[in-house]
């Protein structure tokens, strides 16, 4: 049976100073410590149990290049749950862990006026003239990339390598509603002006079907093995292949449909026929065909355009749904969550299938290219002209004022009040309720966290760990009496029965 | 029939909305308020967009991305 879709989404800001000259990593950490100026204190993150040179493939990572590993940069953890800090030279915000796609939508908004809080921020703070400025995209224009990482909570049970082939289908395809768009190509055999626009702004990096690299040698499948949970039941899969939208549909869409396919593979109902033949070059070739008609080979050696294939996919999941229902998606504040997903991958394929009008409002790059191409016409503009590339840039610029998807009538999922809020609480229906509140309630007394514990110094005696390995525990409904019947944290310390909590042996309430 | 369809992916409130192909009907005005929309854009885009675009997407490098 299908897991529970616990997810989330970190996205990587791209920074420049601007009328002073800064390092980004100095960039990044002004904004991130101008934004944790408002808190009483800077909480530290526990990188002790980080493990992302382990490979999901069952070895660790040797001889090959090592990836980089976290510095202690700059970085807080937030009332909402979520975590803000520097990570290889960009400011990064990581949802906290989210049990519907919507839920995600709604932070990944959050963050978007985390970043922008900061901006403000950290401009009061410069001279005049001075100024940081951040883009919610994945590429300079130049070669180099960063990412919009999505994280899913799938079953250890699943076979790995059954779930890696299968979901690379989902996202080779899934670009012609999830992509960003881009001005020309940053693909190393060709030159940039041999595409005048794409589909996906990443589609160009990648250059293996499955690996453990994230700066290099970008792998469509990543094999990262950090679940930030309990190991034995659970898989975090990470995935670093999609675009950041600036569509909240889009995001929607993206999370949401991802989620089910997930889900279908760990239920065996994901169709077998459909694995791409060579993905690392359909990535790209699907990527770059704006029109969608040109067929992809599948292993089998049948030909399908991309939209076929996604027609396919939904048949599944919409069957899938019939017979499973699509709890795994839903929760009890979003019942009807599964209904909702598959209701709008239908329309945007409908729609796709008619060249897209109906989804101008929700597909991001052909909002942005429905604006380049006006604008490139009413200028009698060459395909060369940089003005269409900082129309792309702009499309991501994340300066009030200044960001012009904002003006593309983009439809709305969340309404900005919702997303002010969400900015300091936390969800309701995972472990980020827990550590959300206790950040709210004694930031001064949480020493540290990580995604699954808390370390507090309760005054007196050793320091306390609370260990949080379920994503689905320490939800608002599991701890919320908790919270009434304790004002201090050593209350809760006692509470939980975590008094030894120092020991290996302790009792933990059914909170955790 | 956008707006229906808006407000079943809403939060908090959701109501049951059968999507068929009839939805996609009606795309004519659809696509014309959007045009209309874009043109408004258009007409004040260049007070938005950065007066030197060389400049402005030459000087836009990012190093050490994941």
């Amino acid at each position: 049976m299908a897991l529970p879709k616990v997810c989330g989404i970190e996205t990587e800001y791209g920074v420049i100073s601007r009328g002073f000259d800064s390092s980004p990593i100095v960039a990044s950490s002004v904004l991130v410590n101008a934004y944790a100026g408002a808190f009483k204190q800077s909480i530290q993150w526990d990188f002790g149990d980080e493990t992302p040179d382990r490979d999901a493939r069952g070895f660790a990572l040797e001889d090959a290049f090592p990836p980089e590993v976290e510095t202690h940069m700059a970085n807080s953890v937030l009332t909402n749950g979520a975590r803000y800090y520097v990570d290889h030279a960009h400011p990064e915000v990581s949802t906290p862990e989210c049990r519907t796609a919507t839920e995600v939508v709604l932070y990944d908004r959050a963050g978007e006026e985390i970043i922008k809080e900061s901006m403000k921020r950290a401009n009061a703070l410069l001279p005049d003239r001075h100024e940081i400025i951040t883009y919610k995209n994945n590429s300079d224009g130049k070669g180099n990339s960063y990412g919009c990482h999505e994280n899913y909570l799938v079953s250890r049970e699943t076979p790995f390598g059954q779930l890696a082939t299968f979901v690379t289908t989902h996202f080779v395809t899934r670009q012609i509603y999830c992509g960003a768009g881009k001005v020309g190509s940053e693909f190393s055999m060709e030159k940039p002006d041999a595409v005048s626009y794409q589909i996906t702004q990443r589609a160009d990096f990648f250059e293996e079907e499955i690996g453990l690299e994230t700066t290099i040698r970008r792998p469509i499948i990543n094999t990262r093995d950090e679940p930030h949970c309990d190991p034995e039941k659970y898989r975090r899969l990470h995935v670093i292949v999609g675009d950041a939208n600036m569509s909240e549909y889009a995001t929607y869409l993206k999370v949401g449909t991802t989620s089910i396919v997930l889900a279908m593979i760990e239920d065996g109902a994901f169709p077998g026929h459909l694995i791409i033949d060579n993905p690392v070059n359909t990535i790209r070739a699907v990527s770059r065909d704006i029109e969608m008609s040109k067929t992809i080979r599948l292993t089998n050696g049948t030909l399908k355009t991309p939209l076929e294939v996604q027609f396919l996919i939904l048949e599944a999941a919409e069957n899938y749904y019939e017979q499973n229902g699509l709890d795994c998606v839903s929760s009890d504040d979003f019942p009807r969550e599964g209904e909702n997903i598959l209701a709008l991958w239908r329309e945007t394929l409908l729609n796709l299938s008619k060249g897209g009008v109906g989804s101008y409002d929700t597909i991001d790059w052909l909002a942005k290219m429905r604006l380049i191409n006006a604008y490139k016409e009413k200028n009698d503009l060459s395909p060369n002209d940089a003005r269409l590339k900082a129309l792309d840039l702009q499309y991501h610029d994340m300066r009030v004022g200044k960001n012009l998807s904002e003006r593309m009538n983009l439809r709305r999922l969340i309404t900005q009040g919702d997303a002010e809020t969400a900015r300091t609480e936390p969800p309701h229906s995972t472990r980020a309720f827990f550590r959300g509140m206790c950040l709210q309630r004694w930031p001064e007394f949480v020493v540290s966290a990580n995604w699954d514990c808390l370390i507090f110094d309760v005054g007196e005696g050793p320091l306390r760990r609370i260990p949080m390995m379920e994503p689905l525990k320490g939800t608002r409904s599991l701890t919320e009496d908790l919270f009434s019947s304790c004002s201090t944290p050593m209350e809760l310390i006692l509470a939980l029965g975590l008094e030894h909590s120092e020991l290996t042996s302790f009792k933990v309430s059914d909170a955790f | 029939m956008t707006e229906k369809i808006r407000k079943s992916v809403s939060i908090p409130e959701e109501t049951q909305v059968e999507i068929t192909e009839d939805l996609v009907v009606g795309k004519n005005t659809h696509a014309e308020n959007l045009k209309a929309d874009l043109d408004d854009l258009l007409d004040e885009i260049d007070s938005i967009l950065e007066t030197n675009a060389e400049e402005f997407v030459n000087s836009y490098v990012q190093k050490g991305g994941e």
